[in-house]
């Protein structure tokens, strides 16, 4: 009796604890959203005070934010870039991952070790380079930035999907083989269907990354089409000067389509971040 | 099997190593061709042996952004991991809500570099109002700003990392050392921590990794100020390519030792998880 009391009390600290935690994890985003619709004066003067009639300002910053860096844009480019991307390297490093594995020679050896070892290089060890070449070879539009995507993303890629094929039996895919199917056919029909769950977990990996990444269109696409990390980041005026109504705005206008998809993909999200972290 | 596949080879290679060569093969080997040259495009090097690494160490901000990075990234590894471990055991002390709690820690997760630095910037200067100063009066507080940032950002990745670990506790094992009355900090270290070896190992690299290349929320929330006191290694290379002229050969340089320390880092990582492996 006394036992199942104190784990109810137990149980009850551990719950307030976690209530309390979760509520400074969501404080800075509820601040930022406070904020934006308080006037640009007060954002700075008093940051943590809710908006009152004489610092209220409605849809103002989100108006004014949106005008300025050309929000709307920046969230089609995004969409367009990430999504393409996302699909680009889901199909191309799967369908490499399978030749890496099933054909055994010189090339494929060192091409598989060649892209684990891209893994580990940090992107400014080529950013100046890869972006001279993007723009000799006109990829700097974001149709172009689509190939840079999946050449940056092909290494974590392969390395999972060929991770994954490794542990598929040859035999269905010999059988189908033998029963007249081609390759092609072999792969999209028998292989890739099976590949499901790493392609969800590269997907979202991916999808994360590229959507929030910054430096690569910024200094490829930067001045011409502009992504919202770049557009948002554009608000920083050439000496510091920063409008920090519109920023406010701007940054919940970022926030919200990632949040919307986290809560109906969480579960997904959760568990494929973990197991690429497990296994990359 | 092999034979007819690869027949089919530059269906299935080339559209991922064409990406691949673009974005990453050609630009990294020119990038480390290039770190011997002086040049201002890619095209116009001149031969300069090791000239630009010396230029490097002349004026101290490398040896500045490297100390800073050492400082940032021993803290936040130690700070995130304890915080995160902590966080998981509660969390998977089965009281209600699990799994909401789960998904708010985890949220600030997705939220890109950029976003979150200036997110941080309105909290930090926020919290040094009453002290009339700004995140860069002094670089103490952009350090701290920078921990603070990191830790919202992964403590929740982390800990997802570390209830994974926690799960494969066996719990007949934790009852007997219970009922044989080894108190919680025996269990702990005896029971607990052996089977979370593995999550220890990724998250420490993780940690480690991300925070060696920390640039998009280095850039929004100080840009290295004051006076390039909170400039880290990636924000560094970045400044000695584009704000200097002249200074092209130098950032590639530069490059070239960030590639060979984050590289360092990561195959010291593999080879310490091997021997693990080899262990159990």
């Amino acid at each position: 009796m006394s036992n199942l009391q104190r784990k109810n009390t137990r149980d009850r600290l551990i719950s307030i604890a976690l209530a309390l935690l979760s509520l400074l994890f969501i404080a800075p985003i509820l601040i930022v959203l406070m904020n934006s619709f308080k006037s640009k004066l007060f954002i700075s003067s008093e940051p943590f005070r809710f908006p009152n009639t004489e610092t209220f300002t409605g849809r103002a910053n989100y108006i004014e934010g949106a005008k300025k860096i050309n929000f709307f844009k920046a969230f089609g480019y995004s969409l367009f870039i990430t999504t393409f991307s996302v699909l680009a390297v889901v199909f191309t490093t799967s369908m490499l991952g399978w030749y890496l594995t099933r054909v055994k020679s010189r090339f494929t050896q060192i091409t598989y070790y060649l892209l684990v070892f891209s893994m580990i290089v940090p992107f400014q060890m080529v950013m100046f380079t890869m972006s001279k070449i993007a723009n000799m070879l006109h990829l700097d539009n974001p149709l172009g930035v689509i190939v840079l995507y999946v050449g940056f993303g092909a290494g974590l890629g392969t390395f999972m999907f060929s991770g994954f094929i490794k542990t598929i039996p040859l035999s269905l895919e010999e059988a189908a083989l033998i029963d007249g199917a081609s390759p092609p056919q072999t792969f999209f029909l028998v292989v890739l269907p099976m590949l499901k769950p790493t392609a969800i977990t590269i997907a979202i990996l991916n999808a994360m990354w590229i959507w929030n990444d910054y430096l690569l269109p910024y200094l490829t696409i930067g001045t011409e089409y502009k992504t919202i990390p770049v557009a948002i980041q554009y608000l920083r005026g050439g000496y510091g000067a920063v409008d920090m109504g519109a920023m406010m705005a701007m940054l919940v206008l970022a926030m919200v389509p990632i949040i919307v998809f986290y809560i109906f993909t969480q579960r997904y999200i959760i568990e494929g971040v973990v197991a690429g972290a497990v296994k990359g | 099997m092999d034979k007819t596949l690869r027949r089919w080879a530059p269906l299935f290679v080339l559209p991922a190593l064409i990406c691949f060569v673009i974005a990453f093969l050609v630009p990294m080997i020119m990038g480390f061709v290039l770190s011997f040259f002086k040049f201002s495009t890619v095209t116009d090097g001149v031969f300069v042996g090791w000239s630009n690494y010396k230029r490097i160490f002349i004026d101290m901000d490398f040896i500045k952004a490297l100390w800073m990075n050492v400082r940032f990234t021993v803290v936040t590894v130690i700070m995130i991991n304890i915080l995160a471990f902590f966080l998981a055991l509660l969390v998977t002390r089965g009281v209600k809500g699990t799994n909401i709690y789960r998904t708010i820690f985890f949220m600030p997760n997705l939220i890109g570099g950029i976003v979150l630095g200036w997110i941080w910037l309105l909290i930090i200067n926020g919290i040094l109002l009453p002290k009339n100063a700004t995140i860069i009066t002094d670089p103490k507080y952009g350090f701290w700003g920078l921990v603070a940032l990191a830790n919202w950002q992964n403590i929740g990745y982390m800990m997802v990392i570390y209830i994974a670990g926690i799960q494969t506790i066996n719990k007949d094992l934790l009852e007997a050392a219970e009922i044989d009355g080894a108190n919680s900090w025996i269990r702990l270290k005896s029971v607990i921590l052996p089977s979370i070896m593995p999550a220890i190992t990724i998250c420490s690299f993780l940690t480690l990794t991300s925070g060696f290349k920390l640039f998009d929320q280095n850039l929004a929330l100080t840009a290295g100020n004051p006076a390039r006191q909170t400039e880290m290694l990636a924000l560094n290379i970045y400044n000695t390519f584009y704000t200097r002229s002249n200074f092209e050969g130098v950032g590639q340089a530069k490059a070239v030792l960030f590639t060979i320390l984050v590289a360092a880092i990561a195959l010291s990582q593999l080879a310490l998880t091997r021997q693990k492996e080899v262990e159990v």
